[in-house]
């Protein structure tokens, strides 16, 4: 009865079963968590909002995740709940539908938690420094970031506020964070999880993915997301397998790629170390590895921050202060003219961050500049695709960090955009090449910050993702470690 | 590539983003040393090379023009509007 929301899912999922608790009881270990350490993490927003009780899916269903409260990321649409993407110009935004994932989950028999998680407003960032309402801090030191842009679901399940969350991941969005806070995050495969209901950033980059305390968890919550849908036109028509058949502890002939470009001079020497180790121990269970060259591997930053933006420039026009959200001088709706209105609301209502990614992205896109950037970056993108390819022919998978650093301090890159893109080395070529990729707990640092494993995978399959993830953790305790809040 | 200020106010405009003095002052910098990082692809042979504008290999998915029944009510459709009247959204004058 005592501390439920320490558990993961399929815990209380065993305990739901053999009718020891209620799922109401959840729900309460949980709030009860919030209001006691959230001012500290600042892991929600409109927190003041959430009701009691929250309305608990009672119907059996093909009732999977039985009552199981889920944490969702400000930017993914739910019925009637405001969804704000964190940011100013969409402020009391209460959209009229549900996302697919939300959908799916509460066929599922998930309850659908009443307050979001924080972000990077639109997803822009990789420290949750950009949301509207303040950074999120690091359960494991407070006057560190949790990451980004999906920093809030990151933070609230490392901090047990969360039993299992969402988030997406457009660059390293989910796994970076994830990295950040000890925990675990998958971006699928490009194409495996619906976008509809997902408030765009890049279109051909964005996947919403699992945060979660384990990969078992992990696992559960991608059956449940995963899968073709009409509504979603880049959503693709491949049967969803069951992950946790994955869930085997037995990496024997699994051929791992090194890549020789992501271990270089500037990365913390810490998390090359821990590295090391991780994989030694992957081999000591019988995988087997080599070195490899993913040679693009230095343009990919490059190539994300011109495609991305350009994307996001186009996504982002239809926040105009017109249907929905922040209008600029609503009182005054008659003495401007239309265009005004645009360049006020959209002036005042965007971040920083917003407005430069927008920029840039008008820039890359405009005449005279189109060819020089824009289609020269997707020839790029081409040729890191390739490599990717190239790989795959002849291994299982590829092992990097997830980032180059541990967590740095609040307000450490923030005023230098570039070093902020940079921390993003690692992640952003799956997003770019459309594959599968998870970042799990592999150590901490000597002052105590987790240090996350990435494993990348070809298309489709996360099948291997989570044999790999699963026989690793088993034979470590990293996810059994909590932060002293 | 250099990037001038009078660019990135025109940008701006594109854009419909109003930014103050201060503002367009930091973000032409902060522009500029991206912009410089970003050359950094001008060094690759990209002779030949196909862009890949999205990642699968599916084109052109269509459905029936059948519609499917489920439309938003009026009332849904508007309900997050700074300012509606009747079945509009109310916007400040178009036409000069």
């Amino acid at each position: 009865m005592a501390e439920l929301n320490k558990l993961t899912a399929h815990e209380l999922i065993e305990k739901l079963n053999n009718k020891e608790i209620v799922a109401e009881e959840i729900l309460s270990a949980l709030k009860k968590r919030i209001r006691e350490v959230d001012s500290k993490v600042k892991a929600y927003v409109r927190l003041n909002k959430i009701s009691e009780p929250a309305n608990l899916r009672t119907k059996e269903q093909e009732n999977k995740l039985k009552g199981i409260p889920v944490s969702i990321k400000d930017n993914i649409c739910t019925d009637g709940l405001n969804t704000e993407c964190c940011s100013k110009i969409l402020e009391g935004f209460r959209p009229p539908y549900d996302a697919t994932v939300i959908k799916r989950l509460r066929q599922a028999g998930a309850a659908i938690l009443d307050a979001k998680t924080n972000m990077d407003e639109f997803a822009f960032g990789s420290s949750t420094e950009n949301s509207f309402f303040g950074p999120t801090h690091n359960p494991w030191d407070l006057t560190c970031v949790p990451g980004g842009s999906s920093g809030g679901s990151a933070a609230a399940v490392s901090s047990d506020e969360a039993i299992l969350a969402l988030g997406s991941d457009t660059g390293g969005s989910i796994r970076q964070p994830a990295a950040f806070c000890g925990v675990v995050g998958l971006k699928p495969t490009y194409g495996r999880v619906s976008r509809f209901g997902l408030i765009a950033f890049a279109s051909s980059l964005d996947q919403i993915g699992p945060i979660t305390k384990d990969v078992q968890d992990c696992a559960l919550l991608m059956n449940v997301i995963s899968g073709y849908d009409p509504r979603d036109c880049t959503s693709v028509n491949i049967k969803v397998p069951d992950y946790t058949k994955s869930l085997v502890n037995d990496v024997k002939g699994i051929k791992i790629g090194i890549p020789k470009e992501y271990f270089i001079a500037g990365m913390d020497p810490e998390v090359k170390d821990i590295l090391e180790e991780a994989i030694n121990q992957l081999k000591g269970l019988g995988a087997t590895y080599k070195e490899i060259s993913l040679p693009h591997t230095e343009y990919a930053v490059a190539v994300y921050y011109i495609i991305a933006t350009a994307e996001a420039s186009s996504n982002l026009a239809r926040f105009d202060g017109v249907q929905y959200g922040f209008r600029s001088q609503k009182s005054e709706v008659r003495s401007q003219n239309l265009i005004d209105m645009y360049k006020k609301t959209r002036g005042n209502g965007f971040g920083q961050e917003a407005k430069r990614r927008i920029i840039l992205g008008t820039f890359v896109l405009s005449h005279g500049y189109y060819d020089a950037y824009y289609l020269r970056a997707l020839k790029v993108r081409t040729l890191i695709k390739q490599d990717f390819d190239q790989t795959f022919k002849e291994f299982d998978c590829i092992i990097t960090p997830t980032s180059p650093t541990p967590a740095f301090k609040i307000g450490e890159k923030i005023e230098d955009p570039l070093k902020m893109y940079l921390s993003d080395i690692y992640t952003i070529s799956a997003n770019l090449a459309g594959i599968p990729a998870i970042s799990v707990p592999c150590g901490f640092t000597k002052k105590g910050l987790p240090v996350g494993l990435q494993i990348l995978a070809k298309p489709f399959n996360e099948e291997m993702l989570f044999r790999l993830a699963y026989a690793y953790e088993q034979n470590t305790s990293w996810h059994k470690m909590k932060p002293k809040l | 590539m250099a990037i001038s200020k009078d660019t990135v106010k025109y940008v701006a405009h594109l854009a419909r983003i109003e930014l103050k003095p201060k503002e367009l002052e930091k973000l032409s910098k902060q522009l500029q040393n991206i912009l410089d990082f970003i050359d950094k692809l001008n060094k690759i042979n990209i002779e030949n090379i196909a862009p890949t504008s999205h990642i699968l290999p599916i084109n052109n998915v269509l459905r029936e023009d059948i519609a499917s029944g489920e439309s938003l009510p009026i009332d849904k459709a508007l309900m997050n509007a700074p300012e509606r009247q009747a079945h509009f959204f109310v916007v400040p004058k178009v036409i000069e």
